[in-house]
């Protein structure tokens, strides 16, 4: 319990340095948000006028303080450009991101984790050497390449996909999985390389414990110690690593999402970084970070639960 | 055991397995090639010929050319050169600052906490997207996507610097310098700085491929390296649209970016296999 | 060598494994050869690194894929309906069908040979339901019964602990519970009781002491520690740097030494520890080597040098850079292990030599 605590009010100190970078970042970069929103014709008094009517003329502390409180409330700032809530817009952007990120880590967990288990099993041979190969190949090839061949190939030439977009407003869940499986496939095979090659490492230092020799020395036939005694161990840091590249994927497949041109937050992101749409920036990165941070606590949480050595405290 | 001599005998184990010495000699190849061939063959790679549009592969360009006639392996090998030095100017960078940050934490247990939260702070968001705000404010340009890159990489070799010079504290040379005295600089400076090399190398290498696959992808969405500068990110970038029509100039740069990158993790693998197995954990 | 023991449970021939490393492949037991009756204790002695929990694991099978063992020789092993097999030639599965079930084998480190997210109770029905093919319920009664013969108080509860909520000691009698569960007829004990403090450790061997006389269990004990030999094993072997150097009945062995190495290593024992070794020998009727009014020595006696390495091992005999009665003929060829009494044996070139009658005269190193 006093370790939740601890780990609790870690994640609140984490979360603070985040609030105080993401506003530092988004206001350190050069370029007005007035003069873009307002145009070529705008004169400086214009500029000066939106600029106060933002809320941009005050000093950087308090503009700090101002957008916190708001935070605290539940407010996350009103965009300058999307006329809308920043929320607003996170919300409708997050369901093709998030299916993406489900599809994508899904097909990452079916290949990778059963590739893994098999590297770790036969270690050294010819099916492990081929498949830690693999997985290095896998993690050395750039995400928009893929993308833009394999729309190429399945799209352009062969026709059973559709290149880009996410649908048309009012499109069935299927159509939109339909739109979502190149690249999920993308990001799906470059992540089964990470899981690859963790499940590998985790496996292997499990196989490495005494307590696996021991269930050898009992008879018991490799299936049974694997499954009973290998996998038991070994599949919470994997699943931790899935959860945790699931976080990852909520606006870290910003590339992915401009080369299918999916309407996802990564993009939202993007855009807005191009056009300092501040209150856009700051809430994004900020719940992005957050939802990192929170995954992260909820990973501490199953640890906490599934493993008996924390649950009921040791001699 | 003389330092020497447990060097060569790494360095033996290391070359021993098949693996690494491929991944060491593509590597010497591309880094030769892109250091030997632009001034050998002394060719222009941003030679404009109009006329010579979108080709195909052929004998006379190997590897086509691309939307503006240039030959698109020339092109390749000049931005060996740029991909080459982002990613090793970013790799030295992140390893230096990040090794300074693990360490201070590592060893001096006030520095810890701040420091670690800091860290965690700038790994909670996607690499990706700290490098589009940290150049966003820099500018485009070849030196901001690097130094915007060394802090996205940074915190990562903090970590593992961290976790090892944590689990090299623990053992008992260190007690024993201690116990005889030894100031506390020296120790960092001759006891645990030496064994955290292997470790170190390790981030080196992967940090290295990473850097490239990023700033790849920083060139693609437009916050990069400027695009007239040859890197093999802003080659694909910049012959997007011509991709259906002439796969081959999108194709071959992104192969170049794949080699490198499959040999330095290939060359970071035999290097983090050699390592001991009380820091293999932390790596 | 030796007409095989018609009443053997375990009976080594020439036991050699080498294993396959960056440096080449490395001979780590070479020609070890030993026989264990039913209900004796053999303890194989040996400092580290000489090969004796090599041996062991040879024995069981049970060495990892990745270091590529190679085994040559021949183990065999007389089984409860009386057939003898070879434990080396036997199929993987056949082999299977014996561990845990007619031998058993407990480890040094209790803190770690025990999954930690499973109950106790589940790991020894688990072998159980293996070897006797009980059902949940037969095998958890079982379980319980096991853990009350190795003295665990409050087994009933104990029973659906989890390794970390039990300490050390009681962690081994966990695993011998585990060992014993199928009744075997042999129990490999690799260095059981060197995790343990002094004290836990008399209570573990007065335990594996009781069950051996009570299931008639033969038990290869091996060790490191001179003071636990003499007081628990029937017969000794002396390993050096992977070969067997003398083996002996235990009152024999501490009486007279006939290796220079058995003898070393009991001139280093601490004053104490020599006195009880001794004293059982003087009540066994044996003529002490260096007479019983030894002047106490004010120095700990060591023995100079250190082990080759098995990478680069002197071309004759291993002891011969240490030994103080080296002579040239010991570098020439690894000497053969020969029989100095009807159940001795040692492996010396210099002792060969010479009549019997001159291994009474008192140690001058």
């Amino acid at each position: 319990m006093r370790f939740l605590l601890n780990r609790l009010a870690g994640a609140c100190m984490v979360l603070v340095i985040v609030a105080v970078m993401v506003f530092m970042l988004t206001h350190m970069a050069a370029g007005d948000p007035m003069a873009l929103l307002l145009g070529d014709q705008a004169t400086v008094e214009d500029i000066a006028q939106a600029r106060t009517q933002y809320g941009l003329d005050k000093p950087l502390p308090t503009q700090f303080a101002l957008w916190a409180g708001e935070l605290f409330k539940g407010n996350l700032g009103q965009s300058i450009f999307l006329q809308m809530p920043v929320a607003q817009a996170l919300l409708e952007r997050s369901e093709p991101t998030l299916f993406l990120a489900l599809f994508a880590v899904s097909i990452a967990a079916l290949i990778g984790v059963p590739c893994g288990m098999a590297a770790a099993i036969w270690r050294g041979s010819l099916a492990d050497q081929a498949l830690s190969g693999m997985a290095m190949l896998g993690a050395s090839i750039p995400s928009f390449w893929m993308g833009l061949l394999l729309i190429q190939l399945f799209a352009v030439r062969l026709g059973w996909f559709p290149a880009s977009g996410y649908g048309d407003p009012g499109m069935g869940l299927g159509q939109r999985l339909h739109h979502l499986v190149l690249p999920a496939i993308v990001l799906g095979v470059l992540n089964s390389a990470l899981i690859i090659r963790f499940t590998r490492a985790s496996m292997l230092d499990i196989l490495g414990e005494d307590y696996v020799r021991t269930a050898r020395a009992k008879g018991l036939p490799e299936r049974v110690v694997i499954v009973q005694h290998v996998l038991g161990n070994a599949l919470v840091p994997i699943i931790t690593v899935l959860g945790l590249t699931t976080a990852v994927m909520i606006g870290g497949t910003v590339v992915t999402e401009t080369v299918f041109n999916l309407p996802g937050v990564g993009n939202l992101v993007v855009r807005a970084v191009l056009r300092r749409d501040y209150p856009v920036i700051q809430g994004t990165l900020l719940v992005i970070a957050a939802i990192y941070v929170f995954i992260n606590l909820m990973i501490d949480l199953l640890y906490t639960v599934v493993d008996p050595r924390i649950r009921l405290g040791g001699v | 055991m003389s330092v020497d001599s447990r060097w060569s005998l790494q360095l033996r184990r290391l070359f021993a397995r098949k693996v690494v010495v491929l991944a060491a000699c593509m590597l010497a190849l591309i880094v030769l090639v892109a250091a030997v061939w632009p001034a050998v063959s002394g060719a222009d790679p941003n030679a404009i010929a109009v006329s010579e549009r979108l080709r195909a592969p052929s004998a006379v360009h190997w590897a086509g050319t691309d939307e503006l006639g240039r030959d698109v392996l020339l092109r390749i090998v000049h931005g060996a050169r740029y991909s080459l030095l982002i990613g090793c100017v970013t790799a030295a960078g992140a390893v230096l600052l990040g090794t300074l940050m693990g360490i201070l934490a590592g060893f001096f247990t006030r520095l810890d906490a701040p420091l670690m939260r800091l860290v965690d702070a700038m790994m909670s968001f996607p690499d990706i997207l700290l490098g589009i705000a940290l150049v966003s404010i820099l500018g485009v340009s070849l030196w901001n996507v690097m130094l915007a890159l060394v802090v996205v990489y940074t915190p990562r070799v903090a970590r593992v610097v961290r976790a090892a010079t944590l689990v090299l504290r623990e053992l008992l040379f260190v007690d024993a310098a201690r116990a005889l005295g030894v100031r506390t600089h020296r120790i960092l400076w001759a006891h645990v700085l030496p064994n955290l090399m292997s470790p170190v190398l390790v981030q080196l290498t992967f940090i290295f491929a990473y850097a490239i696959l990023a700033e790849a992808g920083l060139s693609f969405l437009g916050v990069g390296v400027p695009p007239e500068i040859p890197t093999w990110g802003t080659m694909i970038a910049g012959s997007l649209e011509y991709s259906d029509r002439a796969i081959w100039t999108v194709l071959f740069p992104g192969l170049a970016i794949v080699l490198t990158a499959v040999s330095l993790q290939m060359l970071g693998d035999g290097v983090r296999d050699m390592l001991d197995p009380k820091l293999k954990k932390a790596v | 060598m030796s007409a095989i023991k018609a009443t053997s449970r375990l009976e080594v021939r020439g036991l050699s494994t080498s294993f396959a490393t960056d440096a080449g492949r490395i001979q780590s037991v070479a020609d070890v050869s030993f026989s264990i009756a039913p209900g004796q204790t053999v303890a194989l002695v040996g400092e580290s690194g000489s090969g004796k929990s090599v041996t062991s694991l040879s024995l069981m099978g049970l060495h990892a894929r990745t270091s590529q063992a190679q085994m040559q020789g021949e183990a065999w092993f007389v089984r409860r309906d009386g057939t003898r097999v070879n434990l080396l030639a036997l199929r993987e599965d056949r082999l299977r069908a014996l561990r845990g079930n007619e031998m058993a084998m407990i480890f040094q480190e209790p803190m770690t040979s025990l999954n930690p997210v499973r109950t106790i109770g589940a790991q020894i029905a688990e072998s159980v339901r293996l070897h006797r093919k009980l059902d949940r319920a037969a095998a958890n009664a079982h379980a319980l019964r096991m853990l009350e013969l190795v003295e665990i108080p409050a087994a009933a509860q104990r029973v659906h602990q989890y390794p970390h909520q039990l300490s050390g000691g009681m962690r081994q009698r966990v695993m011998i519970a585990l060992a014993m569960a199928c009744d075997p007829t042999l129990l490999i004990a690799d260095e059981p009781t060197t995790a343990l403090d002094v004290t836990i450790q008399a209570q573990i061997l007065a335990l594996m002491g009781r069950l051996q006389k009570e299931t008639g269990m033969s038990v290869l004990f091996i060790t490191h520690n001179l003071g636990v030999v003499a007081q628990y094993a029937d017969a000794v072997a002396v390993m050096y740097a992977g070969r067997i150097v003398e083996s002996a009945p235990v009152h024999a062995l501490f009486a007279d030494p006939q290796h220079p190495y058995t003898r070393g290593l009991l001139e280093c024992l601490p004053g104490v520890a020599r006195r009880q070794g001794h004293s059982l020998a003087q009540q066994a009727g044996f003529q002490l080597f260096s007479g019983p009014a030894t002047p106490r020595r004010t120095r700990l006696l060591a023995i100079a040098g250190q082990v080759c390495s098995p990478l680069s091992p002197p071309p004759g005999c291993a002891f011969a850079p240490r030994c103080p009665k080296r002579e040239g003929v010991c570098d020439c060829a690894m000497p053969a292990l020969q029989s100095t009494a009807p159940d001795r044996q040692v492996r010396c070139t210099v002792l060969a030599r010479q009549p019997i009658a001159n291994h009474h005269d008192p140690v001058t190193a």
